[in-house]
C-alpha cells in the first residue's frame, strides 16, 4: 500500500466527483459515498501506517564520512524504487484514467535519492549527542512514487507520492478524522440548505490536505494547499446567505492568501538556489549541506514562514480563525483543528533544512519561528479568556496550541512539535464536535447566556469534552501532557529558556480557559431555553472513539517506548542533528503542576466566584485591558481600516487618479492627436490637395477645353488656315536650321 | 532665246495678275473669267515647255469643261451675280499671312535648290507619240485607276446632287 | 531659260490659291482657288519633266488634270448640296462641326 499510496488522495476526489453528480439521486444525498471512500482512504492508511511500522528500518543516516559508500548502497537500494508512473493527484482526473495507467519512469528518481543519501551527510556541526540519548539509530527508508507530469524548459516537474512516518502519520490523522467528522455531519447537517454540495466540499477537502501531505515536491504542495485555502472558502461560507459567514470566508481566504505570497515567494527561491528543482529531499540536502546560499535560504526560509503565519493562523495573522468559526462546526473540528491549519506546521517539518539551517535553530537563543510561535500562544490564550461563544474559546486555543507546535519547531523540539499536533488532533476535534454537540441540543453557542448545568442532561457528551480539555490541559496521563512536556524540555534542553518560560506560562492559561468553559457550559443553573438532551449515536459515536485517542495516544511517545520518535524521524532531522533529550522528571512536574493550578484557578475564579471579581468595574487599567482584550488588540481594526481601508481610501484614490488622468490621459491624448492628424489629413491633405489636384486637373481640363473650343468654329476654311500655318512653321523651322 | 524669256515674262506676268483678281475680285463672274486666263496661261506655259499635247488638254479639259462647271455652278447656287462684298470671309488677314510665309519658305527653298539650274536648250522634243506610249505601256494601270476614278467621280456626283 | 522662273511661278500661283481657299467665302470660289493649286503643281511637273528630259511629267500632269476635273465634279455637287439645303454657300455658316 505505501507504493499504492496515491490512492489515498485519490479516493477523495472521486468521492467528490461522484458526489457532485450523483449525491443528490441518492438516498442519503452524498453522505454514502464520502462515508464510503473516505472510509476507504482511511483503511488504506492504517494499512499504510501498518506497513511503515513493519518496516525494516536498515537505513542509517550517514554522517559526512561514510558519503560515497552509502552513495552506492544507496543507489543499489533506490533503483527498486524508482517507480512506474502513478497518475497524480489531481482532483480532474477520474478514477478510470488513473487506476491502471502506469508508464515506465526513467531513473531520475533514483537519482533524486542518491542525491539525498549523498549529501545527507552534513550532520550539522556541534550538535554532538549528549547526555547519551540517541545515536544516529537507523531509520526507515521512505517510500517514492512518482510520475513527471509534464516538462518545462528542461526542468521536469513531477507528480507523486513520498511516504514516510511524518507523511503516514497525517494520512492515518486526516482520513480518521475526516471519516468522523462526516459520521458526525450525517446527524448534525441534517436538513442543510445543501447537505449534499456540504459532503462533496469536504471530500475535495480532504483530498487536498492528502495531496500536500503526500507530495513529494513543492509544487505539489502548494496545490494542495491551494486547495485546502479554496474548499476552506467554501466550506467556511457553507451558508453564505448570511453577510456574516460569507465575510468570514473572504476573511479566512484573503488572510490566508497573504501568506500565500510567501509560500509562492519562497518556493521560487529555493527552485533556483536548489539548482532548479522542486524536490523536498533535494532541497532540505542542498540546504543542510550549504549548498545554498544563506542569503537565499534566509529569504527563502522568511517567506515560507509568512506562509506558515497566514495558514497556520499565527500572530499577527491569526485574526481569520475565530471568525471562521461562523462555518458549521463539523468544518471548525476537521479544518481548523486538526487539518488545515496544521498544514503551517507541516510545512516547517517537512522543509526543516531550509528553516534550521536558515535560523540557526540549533544555536539556541531567539529566533523568528519560535519567536513567533511564543507570541501566538500568549495572546490567543488571553484572548480565549474573554469570550463567550464556545467555540471563540476552542479556536483561540486552537491558535494558542498551534503557537506552540510552531514554538516546538522553532526550539528545535522537532518530533515534539509533530507529536503535539498529532495529539492534538484528536482531542481538539473533540472539543469542537462535543461544542458542536452541546449547540444541537441547545441551538446556540453563546455559553453565558444559553448553556450551563447540561452535564447531567447530556453525560456522554460532558465526558468526553472534559477528557478532551483535560488533555488540553496536558494533565497525565492524558495525551496533551506528553506532547506538550517534550516541547518544553526540548525548549529548555537546546537553549530557549526564555520559550520554556512561555510555553509554562501558556500551559496554566490554557488549563485556566479551558476549565473557565467546562464551568460555563456543563455547570451551574441551565441558563438557555427548551429542553437539551443528549445527542443521538451518529454525533456521540465520534466523541467517544476520539475521547479514546485523546487518552491513548500520548504513550506512543512516552518516554521509554517512543515509537512515534523512531516512526516519524527522517533522513533530514537525523541529518541536521536535531537532538533528542532525556524526559526530566522535574520539568515534567513542573508542567502538570502549571495544568493543575491552571484548572484549581479558573475553578475557583469562575466556578467559586473566589478572588478579584468585578475588577473591571473597579479599576481603570483592568478595564482598559478587558477592553483592549475583547477588541481582540484592536488588530482586526488595524487590518480593516489601517490597512485594507488605507489602500481602499488614499491608495485605491492615487491609483485611480492616475488612471484617469495619467493613463487615460495618455490614451486620450494619443486618440487626440490620431483623430487631429486624422482631421488635418482630411481637410488640408485629401480636401485640399489630392481633391484639388484632381479636381484642379479636371477644371483645368475643362478651362482648357472652352479656351481651346474657341478655335473650334466648325469652319473648314480656319481649320485649313491653321493646317497651313502650321504647315508654313515647321517648313521654315526646316529650313532655317536644317 | 531671247524670245522665249520675254514670252515667258508676258505670260507669267498675265496669270500672276490674273490669278490674284481670281482670289480677289468682288465679282464671282470676274472670278471665273480671270481663272480661264490663268488656265490660258499654263497652257501657254507648257506649249514653252514642248508640252503641247499637255497644253491642248488642258485647254480641253480645264477651260472647256471645268470653268463651264463652275459657271453652271455659280449660275445653280444663285451666286450674287454682279459686284458684291460678300466673297471673303474674316480671316483675310491670316491668309494672307499664311500665303506670304509659305511663299518666302518655297522660294527660298526654291532659290536655293534650283537657283541656277538652266533648262537645256537642245533637249529632244518630245513628240505626243512618247507620252501615248508613256501612258499605254508604262503607266497603263494608274490609267485604269483613273478611268475608275472618272466613273466614281461620274456617279458620285449624280448621287449627290440628284433631287430625291 | 532657267528652271527656277517655272517654279517660282508655279509656288506663286500655289501660294495665291493658297489664300484664296483660305479667305474666300464663297464655295465655287474655294473650289477656283483649288484649281489654281492644282494648275500650280502641273506647271511644275512638266517643269520638271522638260528639266530631265523625260515624259513623265507630262504623263503625270494629264492623270492630275483628270482627277482635277473629277474632284471639280464632285466638288460642285456637293456644293450644290449645300445650296439645297441651306439655301446659301457662305462656307462660314457650314459650322455644324462647331465645339
Amino acid at each position: 500500500m505505501l507504493r499504492n499510496a496515491f490512492l489515498i488522495p485519490l479516493l477523495p476526489v472521486v468521492s467528490f466527483a461522484l458526489i457532485l453528480f450523483f449525491g443528490k439521486r441518492l438516498p442519503g444525498k452524498g453522505h454514502e459515498i464520502g462515508i464510503l471512500f473516505v472510509g476507504g482512504a482511511f483503511v488504506l492508511s492504517s494499512i499504510c501506517a501498518v506497513q511503515w511500522i513493519s518496516r525494516p528500518a536498515d537505513y542509517t543516516v550517514p554522517a559526512a564520512g561514510h558519503a560515497e559508500e552509502s552513495a552506492a548502497a544507496a543507489e543499489g537500494d533506490h533503483a527498486e524504487e524508482s517507480a512506474a508512473a502513478a497518475e497524480g493527484d489531481h482532483a480532474e482526473e477520474s478514477a478510470a484514467a488513473a487506476e491502471g495507467d502506469h508508464a515506465e519512469e526513467p531513473t531520475a528518481v533514483s537519482e533524486d535519492h542518491a542525491e539525498e543519501s549523498a549529501t545527507a551527510g552534513a550532520v550539522s556541526e556541534g550538535e554532538e549527542p549528549t547526555e547519551g540519548e540517541h545515536e544516529v539509530e537507523p531509520i526507515r527508508r521512505p517510500v517514492d512514487r512518482q510520475v513527471t507530469w509534464f516538462e518545462s524548459g528542461g526542468v521536469e516537474i513531477k507528480a507523486g507520492t513520498h511516504m514516510d512516518g511524518l507523511s503516514v502519520m497525517l494520512v492515518f490523522v486526516v482520513t480518521l478524522i475526516s471519516l468522523l467528522v462526516h459520521v458526525f455531519s450525517t446527524n448534525y447537517m441534517h436538513d442543510d440548505r445543501r447537505y449534499t454540495h456540504f459532503f462533496a466540499a469536504l471530500s475535495l477537502f480532504t483530498a487536498g490536505m492528502l495531496v500536500m501531505v503526500t507530495s513529494s515536491n513543492t509544487l505539489q504542495l502548494l496545490f494542495g494547499w491551494e486547495m485546502m485555502g479554496l474548499c476552506s472558502f467554501m466550506l467556511i461560507g457553507h451558508w453564505w446567505e448570511e453577510k456574516n459567514n460569507s465575510d468570514a470566508a473572504l476573511k479566512a481566504f484573503f488572510t490566508t492568501r497573504t501568506g500565500d505570497i510567501g509560500l509562492l515567494v519562497g518556493i521560487s527561491i529555493l527552485f533556483f538556489a536548489a539548482g532548479q528543482t522542486f524536490d523536498i529531499a533535494t532541497i532540505n540536502d542542498q540546504a543542510l549541506s550549504g549548498a545554498i546560499g544563506h542569503a537565499a535560504l534566509l529569504a527563502a526560509a522568511a517567506a515560507l514562514l509568512c506562509a506558515v503565519i497566514g495558514k497556520s493562523a499565527q500572530f499577527p495573522l491569526h485574526t481569520w480563525l475565530p471568525d471562521a468559526m461562523a462555518g458549521p462546526t463539523p468544518v471548525s473540528a476537521l479544518i481548523h483543528a486538526a487539518t488545515m491549519v496544521v498544514a503551517g506546521v507541516y510545512l516547517i517539518a517537512r522543509l526543516y533544512g531550509v528553516f534550521w539551517q536558515a535560523f540557526d535553530i540549533g544555536g539556541g537563543g531567539i529566533n523568528p519561528v519560535a519567536l513567533v510561535g511564543g507570541i501566538t500562544i500568549l495572546i490567543a490564550a488571553a484572548l480565549a479568556f474573554v469570550q463567550s461563544d464556545i467555540k471563540k474559546v476552542l479556536a483561540y486555543s486552537t491558535v494558542s496550541q498551534l503557537g506552540y507546535m510552531v514554538m516546538a519547531l522553532g526550539v528545535g523540539a522537532w518530533t515534539a512539535g509533530i507529536f503535539h499536533l498529532f495529539t492534538h488532533a484528536f482531542f481538539k476535534g473533540l472539543l469542537f464536535l462535543g461544542a458542536g454537540s452541546v449547540s444541537h441540543s441547545v441551538h446556540s453557542f453563546d455559553m453565558k447566556k444559553d448553556m450551563g448545568g447540561l452535564k447531567n442532561t447530556m453525560p456522554i457528551t460532558y465526558r468526553t469534552f472534559l477528557v478532551g480539555s483535560v488533555a488540553l490541559a496536558g494533565v497525565p496521563p492524558l495525551a496533551g501532557f506528553w506532547s506538550k512536556d517534550e516541547i518544553l524540555v526540548g525548549a529548555s534542553g537546546n537553549g530557549y529558556p526564555l520559550f520554556l518560560v512561555i510555553g509554562l506560562i501558556g500551559a496554566f492559561m490554557t488549563a485556566c480557559y479551558m476549565t473557565r468553559c467546562v464551568y460555563l457550559t456543563f455547570f451551574g443553573e441551565f441558563r438557555g431555553h427548551g429542553h437539551p438532551h443528549e445527542s443521538p449515536k451518529a454525533i456521540t459515536g465520534p466523541l467517544v472513539i476520539l475521547a479514546g485517542f485523546s487518552v491513548f495516544a500520548g504513550f506512543l511517545n512516552a518516554p521509554g517506548i517512543e515509537l512515534f520518535s523512531k516512526w516519524t524521524e527522517n533522513t533530514t532531522v537525523i541529518a541536521a542533528g536535531v537532538a533528542h533529550h532525556e524526559f526530566s522528571i522535574p520539568l515534567a512536574f513542573v508542567g502538570t503542576l502549571m495544568g493543575v493550578l491552571g484548572i484549581a484557578a479558573g475553578w475557583a475564579y469562575y466556578a467559586r466566584n473566589l478572588g478579584p471579581h468585578r475588577l473591571t468595574q473597579r479599576s481603570r487599567p483592568a478595564l482598559a485591558g478587558y477592553r483592549f482584550l475583547e477588541n481582540k488588540y484592536f488588530l482586526d481594526r488595524l487590518y480593516t481600516d489601517m490597512v485594507v481601508g488605507g489602500i481602499k481610501g488614499p491608495v485605491a484614490r492615487a491609483t485611480y487618479w492616475i488612471n484617469q488622468n495619467v493613463i487615460d490621459g495618455v490614451l486620450n491624448g494619443t486618440a487626440a492627436v490620431s483623430r487631429a492628424v486624422a482631421n488635418f489629413t482630411y481637410d488640408v491633405v485629401d480636401q485640399k490637395l489630392v481633391d484639388g489636384a484632381v479636381n484642379g486637373a479636371g477644371v483645368g481640363a475643362e478651362e482648357g477645353g472652352s479656351v481651346l473650343r474657341v478655335l473650334q468654329t466648325g469652319r473648314v476654311q480656319q481649320y485649313a488656315a491653321f493646317l497651313f500655318g502650321a504647315v508654313v512653321l515647321m517648313g521654315g523651322a526646316l529650313v532655317l536650321f536644317a | 532665246m531671247l524670245a522665249q524669256n520675254v514670252i515667258f515674262a508676258a505670260i507669267a506676268l498675265a496669270m500672276a495678275a490674273a490669278a490674284l483678281r481670281v482670289v480677289t475680285t468682288k465679282n464671282i463672274v470676274h472670278a471665273a473669267l480671270y481663272l480661264v486666263v490663268v488656265l490660258a496661261g499654263v497652257a501657254a506655259l507648257y506649249i514653252l515647255l514642248a508640252a503641247e499635247f499637255t497644253a491642248v488638254v488642258q485647254v480641253l479639259v480645264y477651260i472647256g469643261a471645268i470653268v463651264v462647271l463652275f459657271l453652271f455652278g455659280i449660275m445653280l447656287t444663285r451666286a450674287p451675280i454682279g459686284v458684291t462684298s460678300d466673297l471673303d470671309n474674316n480671316q483675310r488677314g491670316l491668309a494672307v499671312v499664311v500665303s506670304l510665309f509659305l511663299f518666302g519658305v518655297l522660294g527660298a527653298v526654291l532659290n536655293d535648290a534650283y537657283g541656277s539650274t538652266k533648262l537645256a536648250s537642245d533637249n529632244v522634243i518630245q513628240k505626243s507619240a512618247d507620252v501615248g506610249n508613256s501612258i499605254f505601256q508604262d503607266y497603263v494601270i494608274p490609267f485604269e485607276i483613273i478611268s475608275i476614278l472618272l466613273l466614281a467621280a461620274l456617279i458620285g456626283a449624280v448621287v449627290i446632287a440628284r433631287r430625291d | 531659260m532657267y528652271l527656277n522662273q517655272f517654279l517660282l511661278l508655279a509656288a506663286f500661283l500655289f501660294c495665291v490659291g493658297v489664300y484664296g481657299v483660305l479667305a474666300r467665302k464663297n464655295g465655287v470660289l474655294v473650289l477656283m482657288s483649288v484649281e489654281l493649286i492644282l494648275n500650280a503643281v502641273n506647271v511644275n511637273l512638266v517643269a520638271f519633266g522638260a528639266f530631265h528630259n523625260t515624259v513623265v511629267g507630262q504623263v503625270f500632269a494629264l492623270f492630275v488634270i483628270a482627277i482635277a476635273a473629277a474632284e471639280v465634279g464632285v466638288g460642285l455637287a456637293i456644293v450644290l448640296l449645300i445650296y439645297r439645303n441651306k439655301q446659301s454657300i457662305d462656307l462660314s455658316e457650314v459650322d455644324l462641326m462647331k465645339g
